[in-house]
């Protein structure tokens, strides 16, 4: 916080508007840059849970999978709690390790 | 210099109206200034306006569509300026051109004009259809214009995007318009804002000036003058930047110094 901000606070003031315009740009080229409409972004949030779901029971509610942006660069973040791991069925190659709460994967759109 | 080093400068912006053309005639006059044998190319057919910014417009005979078609040469097309016989202008054709130009007519015009000069600039009609692709098609580098207005701001991240897929590069940026009064207050985006935003290297900085609508009144590019109006210089900075010179970039908003601009700057202090 900066001494500006602390006396518009205590004022009752607007913010200064570089910083709103700052926060709205990002916000507005994550989603430019990714080219997803929000319809697909969620079909394949639920897709991604499902699979995830296979392999280890994951908490569905808390689940959240979103985009994020820097230096150019989108990311797809997801953010999914492990409950536990399911057992592989016989056959299946399913190379579950001790589960973890709160795992995070980070992956790369471009 | 021969053909294979002749540098081909897109100058885009998304946007309408930041500064494309103006930034595309003062940077040919300067470069042309500075020694280098520069070409600008209209490519804005459908609102051409490069030949009034320059003065040129009452000379124009042939335009980029008679040399395609094979009805004239280049030499008779490009329009030489009296002032600054290093620079030369190829003016856009008809806009119903637009119906039938490909990215490859461009770039076959690009190449042509590059046998004879150092600089081939390309200015840019506004938007990213079909327009603008063919201008991109025809640059191995580019120089985005913009403005610190959000608008002006994403359509230049729409445009880097459309740049950064074709492989043009490198992409540097031109800051135009800038207020330091605006900035100093938070008003503004600040300049480190708009260049961390869209991850580009700064190439020059332009603040807003009346000098440039009096230039473009009498069709003389700031740059043909040896005045000092704050925009001619940092135009001429952008060139010298453009040539490999290691010209310093100051940020105004942070050289200011009056009362006001020291509270402004005593306000961003961080407190915790």
């Amino acid at each position: 916080m900066t001494l500006r901000d602390l006396i518009d606070k205590l004022l009752g003031r607007q913010p200064a508007s570089a910083d709103t315009a700052k926060q709205r740009l990002r916000l507005v080229l994550a989603h430019d840059r990714s080219d997803l409409n929000p319809e697909l972004l969620e079909q394949m949030r639920r897709e991604i849970l499902e699979v995830v779901n296979r392999y280890v029971e994951i908490d569905l509610e808390e689940g959240d999978v979103s985009l994020a942006t820097e230096d150019r660069v989108t990311a797809l973040v997801a953010n999914l709690p492990i409950r536990r791991a399911r057992m592989p069925q016989p056959g299946q190659s399913v190379a579950a390790t001790a589960p973890e709460e709160g795992s995070e994967g980070v992956a790369t759109l471009g | 210099m021969t053909a294979q080093s002749s540098r081909y400068i897109l100058i885009c912006s998304g946007k309408g109206g930041v500064g494309k053309t103006t930034l595309t005639a003062n940077l040919g006059i300067a470069l042309a200034r500075l020694g280098a044998r520069t070409a600008v190319l209209d490519a804005d057919f459908g609102l051409r306006n490069l030949d009034l910014l320059l003065g040129l417009e009452n000379r124009i005979v042939y335009t980029a569509q008679e040399v395609l078609a094979g009805s004239c040469r280049l030499e008779q097309a490009l329009v030489k300026h009296k002032q600054e016989p290093n620079l030369a202008l190829l003016p856009a054709g008809n806009p119903r051109m637009l119906e039938w130009l490909k990215p490859e007519d461009m770039r076959q015009i690009a190449a042509m004009v590059g046998e004879q000069f150092d600089y081939v600039l390309i200015d840019a009609p506004a938007g990213i259809e079909g327009g603008f692709r063919n201008a991109m098609a025809a640059a191995t580098e580019a120089i985005v214009v913009t403005t610190p207005e959000v608008s002006a701001v994403r359509d230049a991240d729409r445009v880097i995007g459309l740049l950064n897929s074709e492989g043009v590069k490198p992409i540097q940026l031109v800051l135009n318009r800038v207020r330091p009064k605006m900035m100093a207050s938070q008003e503004m985006l600040a300049v480190d804002d708009v260049t961390d935003i869209l991850a580009l290297p700064l190439l020059g900085l332009v603040v807003e000036d009346e000098q440039v609508i009096v230039s473009t009144n009498r069709g003389e590019p700031l740059t043909l003058g040896d005045g000092g109006s704050p925009a001619a210089r940092a135009y001429t900075n952008v060139a010298r930047r453009l040539c490999g010179e290691d010209v310093p970039l100051i940020d105004p908003s942070k050289e200011r110094q009056g009362l006001r601009a020291r509270i402004g700057r005593l306000m961003q202090t961080k407190i915790f």
